[in-house]
């Protein structure tokens, strides 16, 4: 197989405009005898389904929650990046592609990134024209802050709530197309299929989550715009049905997934308290601003945050001050959560099960007062004591990583299309953007950039080129795919094994943290492979899912996605283990520098890792996408 | 702590349902509601039975999908949070809880405690936008919006659409949840200009989909995780007031909405 990723000639900050230029227009009379297939509903999904019904095509849009304005994306807190310098502090266009690039540890695509940083400009334009109440100074002008260690304010946002903000707009917009017509919405829709017919994307196969009737829906493209996979470890600070399912349905039907090892874990979620635990809270990135980070110097097991107000200064040790003198608490998020796992190894860490480290505000507060602590941060603190029930105005937080984020992801072209023609693919279900870790900030702005900016342009070309011939739901794909399913849905009906589908997820969960985490090591990976394996099998014989499939059954729903993450598990870590250096939120015991620093491998591993599928319990193919850099050079990053 | 649970189970929609009475033990204060709800669940998986279905996804107060009434409160006994935010802490060993769906006839009962709110959706259709495309916008700094309007506005753009005001209204009214959208968009400069019809199409939308009037009782506002004010509900009649007069679409009545 031939990878062509179709970046346009040129200079880097001219391929984006000459690519629009030289790309197939559809006439606007011939845009509504086209058919598109929008999966999901989140930033990337709304905004794509909203502007190309805009344009004139007709468009299906599909969410499994029961209103496409509760995806994912709703929960996203910090704030999104655009390069618009309203600050005057010296950003520019390239300075936001430069940021990107660097900190995803030099493993994304040149054209790709600074394409997003072009127009993540157009993005905030967009939002404020919909409505968005994004924070103002006192003159009626937007506010900024700094965000993810960046240099420059860049980051707007709409108080805790930038990603419910942002969604509410792209749902607004949808709204308008569903209510003109444009847009057919379907909600409590499940996607577990696509269908190809002649090697083109042709259409999609679902469940109705409330009557369980297995449908066919045809079109000329389908974009999937279906979320991350950080659900494969069970726990997360995705929500609770964010799945794989539609990304990876498509990669066994051609699709390949690209550098599915790369997943982002955050440095402050609020630690693990029991087994029962069903998902982990992000606790913002910005109290790194001006919390410090500590544990015991030495260890204290048990230790609780109210003792902890009485451990004297001599005994803590602030490690990432210690260690990183020049950014200290603010190193980036890769960096910040190893650290704290180095330190509960060594048996320092805090809390009833010592996975746990201390973000103190005592010294915030002594310097600038009560008030000023509670302007920047009420919403988190009160957030922190409903849910730990410490006060964190008066003892230290706990916090501990968890895994957030994925940057691997279906592949994509320049254009967004995967190697399967017709299928597009956007938002955090790509691999594009973020290379091996992700900036703060900026999966909002690409989902966006991605729906609004891009892939109304680039899908044009192709239906220009491809034709409108109407796919009937009657032919042999379609009827394949729906038998497969029925008979993939009875197969976990008819189990009636002894065990719960969280039980297996769990399991598979805790082998994916503790062996394709946070570091990693050919050991451990290979001791995964052969449990992930084991589990799989056991998962097939002996899980019980209770309930018919003619109704509303959740337990069905959760065991089909449980057992995509199987698969895709084991991928991971075949990618884990394929990739024999440490970059960014990927870090290889084996490969690091005499100060334990991720030790990168550019000579032999600047590439994408895309993977093909090849059929069941078969190994599968790797092609590599060489990662060309003419604009930025490859340095060590170094935070000392 | 170890407690009893009445639970409204309903098959499906045309199923009558009743409550059913559940013991769960060994409840830690730090398990959250819905993890609780969660270890019922294995539990009569685990016998073989079936679960109870709920709706919830971000679980952490800020998709709107969970929707329990508790001890006949909407999203349960403290004010201001979401039912996934609910933690055990607020209850004591021993205690009977009483675990129920929305009631609402707008919002008809899918299973056990599931609820169709597409009724919402189709409010926001009517006219819960700004009629505004993809690109050529104007730059985001064009327009100056004082903090403390911009500031307003995002108290009311903070619904998270879950239905509470719904739940707790005696006449099942939606005002608050219109009113929010309307309230949140009026306030702009940018929405400002559609404002009237704004308020005139989702307030018909809201009647047509059989969501009863409102008549200033104020359990809504108390209720709502999220504090949205009753003087939305103020700003809300103001435009409709408004609209009613200059539009030629609407028949004219008498104050539509009581207040
Ligand atoms: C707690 C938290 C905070 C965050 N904060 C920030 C932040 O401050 N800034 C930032 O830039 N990023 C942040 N992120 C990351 C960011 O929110 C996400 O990466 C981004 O919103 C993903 O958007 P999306 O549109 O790609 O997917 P999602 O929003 O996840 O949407 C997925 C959609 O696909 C649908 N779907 C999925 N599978 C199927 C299927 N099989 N069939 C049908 N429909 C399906 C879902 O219904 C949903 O509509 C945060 C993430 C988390 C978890
Ligand atoms: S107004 Fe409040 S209670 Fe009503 S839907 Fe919005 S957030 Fe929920
Ligand atoms: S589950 Fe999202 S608000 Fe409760």
């Amino acid at each position: 197989m031939q990878l062509d990723a179709k970046i346009p000639e040129g200079p880097l900050d001219e391929k984006w405009s000459k690519h629009k230029f030289n790309i197939k227009l559809v006439n606007p009379a011939n845009k509504r005898k086209y058919d598109i297939i929008v999966v999901g509903t989140g930033l990337a999904g709304s905004s794509a389904a909203a502007s190309l019904a805009e344009l004139g095509y007709n468009v299906k849009s599909f969410c499994f929650q029961d209103s496409p304005r509760r995806a994912h994306s709703i929960a996203a807190q910090g704030g999104i990046n655009a390069a618009k310098n309203y600050q005057n502090d010296g950003d520019s266009v390239f300075r936001l592609f430069y940021d990107t690039i660097k900190g995803g540890d030099y493993r994304s695509r040149e054209a790709n990134v600074y394409r997003l940083s072009e127009v993540s400009v157009n993005i905030i334009d967009q939002c404020v024209a919909q409505g968005v109440p994004f924070a103002r100074e006192y003159g009626g002008l937007l506010a900024n802050r700094s965000f993810g260690g960046a240099q420059v304010s860049r980051t707007f946002y709409a108080r805790g709530q930038t990603g419910q903000q942002l969604l509410l707009g792209a749902y607004s917009a949808l709204s308008r197309q569903i209510a003109a017509g444009k847009v057919t919405m379907h909600t409590r829709t499940e996607m577990l299929d696509v269908v190809l017919v002649d090697g083109q994307a042709r259409g999609i196969v679902t469940r109705n989550l409330i009557t369980g009737k297995i449908e066919s829906h045809g079109a000329h493209a389908v974009v999937l715009a279906t979320g991350g996979y950080g659900n494969v470890f069970f726990l997360s600070t995705n929500a609770m049905g964010s799945n794989a399912s539609a990304a990876w349905r498509a990669h066994k039907k051609g699709a390949l997934f690209a550098n599915p090892c790369f997943t982002q874990i955050h440095p402050t979620c609020i630690p693990v308290s029991g087994h029962y635990q069903s998902k982990l809270t992000l606790m913002s990135e910005s109290l790194r601003n001006d919390g410090r980070v500590w544990v015991p110097k030495s260890a204290m097991k048990g230790l609780t945050a109210s003792e902890a107000v009485n451990v004297s200064e001599d005994d803590r040790d602030y490690y990432l001050e210690r260690r990183y003198p020049s950014f200290g608490n603010l190193v980036p998020r890769d960096v910040a959560s190893r650290n704290a796992k180095i330190v509960c190894d060594e048996g320092r860490g805090v809390g009833p099960t010592g996975l746990a480290v201390f973000l103190d505000f005592a010294d915030a507060i002594k310097r600038d007062g009560k008030e000023t602590i509670k302007s920047k941060y009420g919403n988190l603190f009160d957030m922190y004591k409903q849910i730990t029930g410490d006060n964190p105005y008066e003892v230290p937080m706990m916090i501990y990583p968890a895994v957030h984020y994925t940057m691997g992801g279906l592949w994509v072209d320049y254009n967004l299309m995967t190697n399967v023609p017709g299928l597009y693919a956007t938002g955090e279900c790509n691999f594009s953007d973020h290379g091996a870790n992700r900036l703060g900030a900026s999966a909002l702005m690409q989902g966006l950039a991605d729906g609004y900016f891009v892939i109304p342009y680039t899908i044009g070309d192709y239906l220009a080129k491809s034709g409108h011939d109407k796919v009937s739901t009657d032919n042999e794909a379609f009827r394949e795919a729906e038998e497969r399913i029925t008979q993939n849905i009875d197969k976990l009906l008819h189990c009636k094994g002894s065990r719960t589908v969280d039980d297996f997820h769990k399991l598979l969960g805790h082998i994916m943290w503790d062996k394709c985490g946070m570091s990693r090591s050919a050991e451990s990976l290979k001791q995964a492979k052969t449990e992930i394996q084991a589990l799989r099998k056991e998962y097939w014989e002996d899980v019980n899912v209770i309930g018919v499939n003619e109704e509303l059954n959740m337990t069905l729903e959760k065991a089909l996605r449980v057992g995509d993450f199987f698969e895709l598990a084991e991928l991971m870590v075949d990618d884990a283990l394929n990739r024999n250096e440490s970059c960014g939120g990927h870090f290889r015991e084996e490969y690091q520098t005499e100060e334990g620093e991720a030790l990168r491998d550019d000579q032999n591993y600047a590439y994408g890792a895309c993977w093909e599928y090849k059929g069941p319990d078969k190994p599968e193919t790797l092609h590599k996408e060489e990662l060309i850099f003419e604009n930025v050079k490859l340095t060590q990053r170094s935070y000392k | 702590m170890d407690l009893t649970l009445k639970i409204w189970r309903q098959k499906n929609s045309q199923d009558y349902g009743g409550f059913k009475t559940y013991e769960v033990k060994d409840i830690t204060p730090d398990t959250s509601f819905l993890e609780m709800m969660d270890i019922l669940n294995d539990n009569l998986e685990k016998s073989n039975d079936d679960p109870v279905h709920f709706d919830h996804d971000c679980r952490e107060g800020i998709c709107g999908m969970c929707s329990m009434f508790i001890n006949g409160r909407p999203h349960g006994p403290q004010q201001g949070i979401t039912t996934c935010q609910l933690h055990m802490r607020s209850f004591k060993d021993g205690d009977m809880i009483t675990i129920e769906p929305w009631r609402a006839k707008p919002f008809p009962v899918i299973k056990d405690l599931v609820v169709d709110r597409t009724a919402f959706d189709r409010i926001i259709q009517a006219g819960g936008f700004i009629s505004v495309g993809t690109g050529g916008v104007p730059d985001a700094n064009e327009i100056p919006i004082p903090a403390r309007v911009s500031n307003e506005a995002m108290d009311a753009a903070q619904c998270i659409g879950c239905g509470a005001c719904v739940a707790a209204c005696k006449n099942a009214s939606a005002m608050l949840f219109v009113a929010a959208k309307v309230s949140h968009l009026a306030l702009l400069p940018q929405g400002e200009v559609e404002s009237k019809e704004r308020a005139e199409q989702m307030v018909e939308q809201m009647d047509e989909e059989g969501f009863g009037s409102c008549t200033n009782t104020g359990a809504c506002s108390a209720e709502c995780p999220k504090g949205i004010s009753l003087e939305h509900i103020a700003r809300l009649n103001r435009e409709y007031y408004f609209a009613k007069q200059s539009s030629e679409n609407l028949p004219v009545e008498d104050e539509v909405h009581g207040s």
